[in-house]
């Protein structure tokens, strides 16, 4: 049973990620996108993550993509021809790194197939999802929480500046 | 019975591998955009499988970091694009090549 619900997400996910990049028309890869987010939402609610499934419905979905979605429609972009020449350059990177996976996977076992989700230790279901990861993320990782909210306020100073009309044409000129 | 643990790994591989080749092979640039979303979803997905499958939270919370740096990638990346179109009216990547040699 679980099998069959891992295999009908990862199924859709690796469906959908196949259309993001081979569909013609930008606004149909974003909304392919946005059902490939959805999926990896229910992946994480099966890994028992479900905070992170709620922050990836949210902000992927609910914040990124529509942030996609409003610049393609602002730029109005006509269909282009899609592929580089380079196609085969390409073919053969993704081959070889596949074949180095495959590799990884066959050679070295890792006693990966020995765990299994049920040895957890049941740290997240004793208090709760997200209450554990929030008394992780103030506590031992305060210090990144603060560099990330650095990170955000920088990107949000970046795209103001960048895409304000007439600064830097003022300064160059 | 449980799902093991490479399925993962392989699944998010094989996303890995489809934003890599989106990257390489399309020239639009908004869709090279979003098949950076791709792999970070990817690594995502590796996270959140080696923490529940490791009873640790780290990686939970590593995700959540990587959502972050998803996001402002995004806004400050658009505000490029738009600032691109502005000044040549086209996101096609082949046409900038100032700084190329």
């Amino acid at each position: 049973m679980a099998n069959l619900i891992f295999f009908y997400f990862a199924g859709i996910i690796v469906l959908t990620a196949t259309l993001v990049v081979a569909l013609r028309n930008p606004v149909y890869s974003a909304l392919s996108l946005l059902v490939m987010f959805f999926h990896v939402a229910g992946l994480y609610v099966t890994l028992h993550a479900e905070f992170l499934a709620a922050i990836q419905i949210i902000i992927y979905a609910g914040a990124i993509l529509v942030l996609y979605l409003f610049v393609v429609m602002l730029l109005n972009l006509k269909r282009e021809e899609r592929f580089h020449q380079q196609t085969l350059t390409a073919a053969l990177l993704g081959l070889v790194l596949f074949g180095e996976a495959v590799l990884l996977l066959a050679s070295r076992p890792l006693r990966l197939s020995s765990m299994s989700a049920s040895s957890e230790p049941n740290v997240a279901s004793a208090v709760g999802n997200t209450e554990s990861i929030g008394e992780l993320l103030y506590s031992t990782y305060l210090f990144p929480f603060e560099v990330a909210s650095l990170i955000l306020l920088v990107a949000m100073i970046g795209a103001v500046i960048l895409s304000k009309k007439g600064l830097l044409e003022s300064k160059s000129s | 019975m449980t799902v093991p643990l490479w399925y993962y790994l392989v699944l998010s591989g094989l996303i890995f591998l489809i934003g890599l080749v989106g990257v390489l092979v399309r020239r639009n640039i908004i869709i090279i955009l979003l098949s950076i979303e791709l792999m970070l979803n990817a690594t995502n997905i590796n996270f959140v499988a080696f923490s529940s499958y490791l009873g640790n939270l780290a990686g939970q919370v590593f995700v959540f970091f990587a959502l972050t740096v998803a996001a402002a990638e995004v806004a400050v990346g658009l505000a490029i694009i738009i600032a691109l179109y502005r000044h040549r009216s086209s996101i096609n990547v082949d046409e900038f090549r100032l700084l190329k040699w």
